[in-house]
């Protein structure tokens, strides 16, 4: 991909952030919209949206598990929470599902405008609490939920492919549901399925996963070109609302333009980056900046995470949609990147071992969350397992994604400062055997 | 090969002592009887909770075992896993990093979020086979008894390669009328505690149904036998007693303590205590595809909790259902501690039982918590207010 001459450097570092973020903007505005209007919208969630089918029938997604983080980010989840507990939840389940209980309770009202209701919910199995969340929405909405089933790896690196007997069948069970989705937004929406729409949008959404998959190996670049953490945030937003769609599609062929340019005029996301880090986990967003500055304020940088691969429900996989046999080819797709994502939560040992050379990577930040067992409970055996594989240092720091009463900033960084000291001292002990 | 690895309760002079027997056995937390059948150089299929199709194992020549936590201290496994946990993955964890429970597969389902990491934790830390077996979380598709009937077939085909043995349709038929007569004989089991419950007290019960996981299924078949007709003709006297539901057992089992506590303060006449080993309500087919009819019954003809969603089974319907047909006058819908799907459903079993006017207690346990006089004098209130209300 070739940059336009008359775009300068300035214009060109941070457009995907900026444009990002007014993309998000736009996204939320239009969601308000058709609440006011009081139009359908189909719940989803980031690991198999199912956004090419629901496209082709011109519903509005909305994404629960962006909406909650947002209220953390902006740091009001706090209220969120306590309402749902109020109203029966424990303080001991998920923190996103308690703030989206909040959200239907409050009308859709949220700090970024209205969140319409639900016409159907459409959910996978990658994670449990997902089910459980649509059944909350079944119960308050009367609307219907679909779960896509789709039959993860039997067990570490036992992913089955194309041809096999077990994969033909997990396939041929992922393609009827889709077929019955498809029956249930024509009956929803009283439209007829549109094969052509369809295959634009998945000829979009192939953009999207070329690129996605083109950004995170850009990151092996040194300096790397973005901070997972933050800056992938903000592509993760983009990754999963515009799926499918022209605007998904060119704005991330614009993101790998400006990552290209960063990568062949070595600019980094730190002027001096001093160690290259992996992060396992899920974001702390009640102090998203703050958490991210523990790190990069010792020159530690975030060249990559597992959220980049299973918050994009896989598409770090690059799956590329057969046109010719649009469906078959969604069915294979799902299941493939579906079931990458899962193995990004539980058997994530294999890829980050698989990493550590390729990225130069210094260090493994583990961060489980009490709201997510999907992601957290492995992770302490995970470490063990790497740490047993490799001679790399490792940080394990447990808090959440939304509730403030389990993130203790002060502890953390004392966790923080050790591991870079550690880090520090492992340099040095190398530069001294050379 | 031998088929008695349960000689205790055969040596066993009376009911009581029989049934003293199998509570000793639900309390060891070394599983003797497995450790009896390996000796004998059996295979043992280990499973955690809720549900496994445990006649493919025992078809293949294997003892399929229920893995439901134990009362002990997980000194091995805590550092496997972080906070915020229940603790029955630390529990089961921990009986086989000690060695108390060998198994030559372990086999898990996508039950929970936290649950679902386990064969990748189990494959880290042993050489034998660690699987996943996906039970369709979609039972609403057309296609979900084809795909699971085609499952099942791939869990034969590892079980066939552990034993060196294949496994033939005659085989699997002749399993599901042993399991078909055990479901039997537990649906007797729960007629009696819905009948009479002045019978079979809650941990009696709750012992003569735990042991089943522990011992070949031909075995239970024939305590159960020997049990249930002197269960029968007991001898108790009625007393006034709330009739009461307990739900929320699915997975972690509360400890035996409480479960005792509870027969001892009202009826418990009906339940959700390790409902895998009665998730099947009906007998499945004995003619035919036997997978097929094994992947029907767990679609068609099943029971429910909360980590299966059905359009077809709302849970707190299902919940009523129960209530009604055991004539129950309240409900104890408990939750283990952290764990997530038992307490999300906590709210929509409470605000239907709310609606319904339906007594309900709210509670958590843990199967390792050994204090419950605070617990019981809560319930003991709760029940008192009902009955003299």
């Amino acid at each position: 991909m070739q940059t336009e001459t008359t775009i300068t450097a300035e214009e060109l570092v941070g457009r995907g952030n900026r444009e990002g973020a007014q993309l998000f903007r736009d996204w939320f505005a239009s969601l308000t919209e058709t609440a006011e209007n009081g139009g359908p919208a189909a719940y989803v969630f980031v690991m198999g949206s199912m956004n090419e089918v629901l496209k082709t029938f011109d519903l509005p997604v909305v994404f629960p598990e962006i909406n909650s983080l947002q209220t953390a980010v902006r740091r009001v989840a706090h209220e969120f929470l306590d309402e749902a507990e109020d109203y029966g939840y424990s303080p001991d389940i998920c923190g996103y599902v308690k703030a989206d209980v909040s959200v239907q309770l409050r009308s859709g009202t949220h700090p970024m405008g209205r969140i319409p209701k639900p016409a159907l919910s459409v959910l996978t199995n990658a994670c449990n609490t997902y089910i459980k969340w649509a059944e909350i929405w079944e119960r308050m909405h009367h609307t219907p939920m679909f779960t896509i089933d789709v039959p993860g790896s039997r067990h570490a690196g036992g992913q089955t492919w194309s041809g096999d007997r077990d994969f033909e069948m997990d396939r041929g069970y992922v393609e009827a549901q889709i077929w019955e989705l498809i029956d249930l937004c024509e009956r929803i929406t009283g439209k007829k399925f549109d094969q052509d729409k369809f295959r634009e949008i998945l000829w979009y959404a192939n953009d999207m996963s070329i690129c996605w998959k083109r950004i995170i190996e850009l990151n092996k670049n040194s300096p790397s070109i973005f901070n997972a953490l933050t800056d992938g945030t903000i592509y993760l937003g983009v990754a999963n609302g515009f799926r499918g769609t022209r605007e998904g599609s060119e704005y991330f062929k614009r993101l790998v333009e400006e990552m290209e340019y960063k990568a062949a005029h070595g600019i980094g996301t730190m002027t001096d980056e001093k160690y290259r880090l992996v992060f396992v986990g899920v974001p702390c967003y009640p102090i998203f900046r703050r958490f991210n500055e523990l790190f990069t304020e010792w020159g530690g940088t975030f060249i990559n995470s597992t959220y980049l691969w299973f918050a994009s429900g896989g598409t770090n996989r690059g799956f590329e949609y057969d046109l010719k046999n649009p469906v078959a080819s969604l069915a294979e797709g799902f299941l493939i990147s579906v079931r990458d994502a899962m193995d990004s939560m539980f058997h994530q040992d294999r890829a980050v071992s698989d990493m550590i050379e390729d990225f130069k990577v210094d260090g493994v930040v583990y961060h489980p969350i009490k709201s997510c067992r999907t992601v957290s409970t492995g992770l302490a055996d995970a470490r063990r397992a790497l740490m047993k594989e490799h001679d790399i240092a490792t940080l394990f720091v447990e808090s959440d994604m939304m509730d403030r009463r389990v993130v203790s900033e002060a502890q953390m960084k004392n966790r923080i400062d050790a591991f870079f000291e550690g880090l520090a001292g492992r340099r040095d002990r190398a530069r001294i055997q050379a | 090969m031998n088929t008695r690895f349960f000689e205790e309760w055969r040596t066993a002079g009376s009911l009581i002592e029989t049934l003293g027997a199998c509570q000793d056995l639900v309390e060891d937390p070394t599983f003797p009887t497995v450790k009896r059948w390996r000796e004998e150089g059996g295979q043992v299929l280990g499973h955690f909770q809720v549900y496994f199709p445990e006649e493919i194992a025992h078809a293949a020549g294997m003892l399929p075992v229920k893995m439901r936590g134990a009362p002990v201290e997980p000194h091995h496994a805590d550092s496997h896993f972080g906070s915020y946990l229940c603790s029955i993955l630390k529990t089961s964890l921990e009986v086989a990093l000690n060695g108390d429970l060998e198994l030559d597969i372990f086999v898990s389902h996508p039950i929970c979020d936290a649950a679902r990491n386990l064969a990748a934790i189990w494959g880290r830390n042993f050489d034998y086979p660690c699987q996943i077996l996906y039970l369709p979380q979609n039972p609403n598709s057309k296609h979900s008894v084809t795909y699971l009937r085609h499952e099942y077939d791939r869990m034969k085909r590892c079980v066939e390669e552990i034993t060196d043995r294949a496994v033939s349709d005659d085989d699997l038929h002749r399993s599901i009328v042993i399991f078909n007569e055990n479901r039997r004989l537990l649906r007797e089991l729960y007629t009696i505690k819905r009948n009479t419950p002045w019978r079979v007290t809650a941990d009696e019960a709750y012992c003569l149904l735990s042991v089943g996981g522990m011992i070949p299924r031909e075995e239970h078949n024939e305590l159960l036998k020997a049990v249930l007709p002197q269960l029968r003709d007991r001898n108790v006297k009625r007393e006034d007693r709330m009739r009461v539901v307990f739900e929320g057992a699915f997975c972690e089992q509360p400890p035996l303590d409480l479960v005792r506590m509870l027969g001892r303060i009202c009826y418990v006449v009906d339940d959700d205590f390790l409902i895998g080993l009665r998730w099947l309500i009906d007998d499945v087919d004995t003619s035919g595809d036997p997978l097929r009819n094994l992947a029907e019954s767990y679609i068609e003809h099943s029971s429910y909790s909360p980590v299966q969603h059905d359009n077809r089974k709302p849970k707190e319907d299902m919940l009523l259902e129960r209530v009604v047909a055991a004539n129950a006058e309240a409900v104890i819908v408990a939750a283990a501690k952290m764990c997530e799907p038992g307490l999300e459903e906590q709210v929509a079993y409470t605000r239907e039982l709310e609606d319904r006017n339906i007594p309900y207690f709210i509670s958590e346990f843990e199967e390792n918590m050994t204090s419950f006089d605070h617990l019981e004098m809560q319930v003991e209130t709760f029940l008192e207010n009902l009955l003299f209300a």
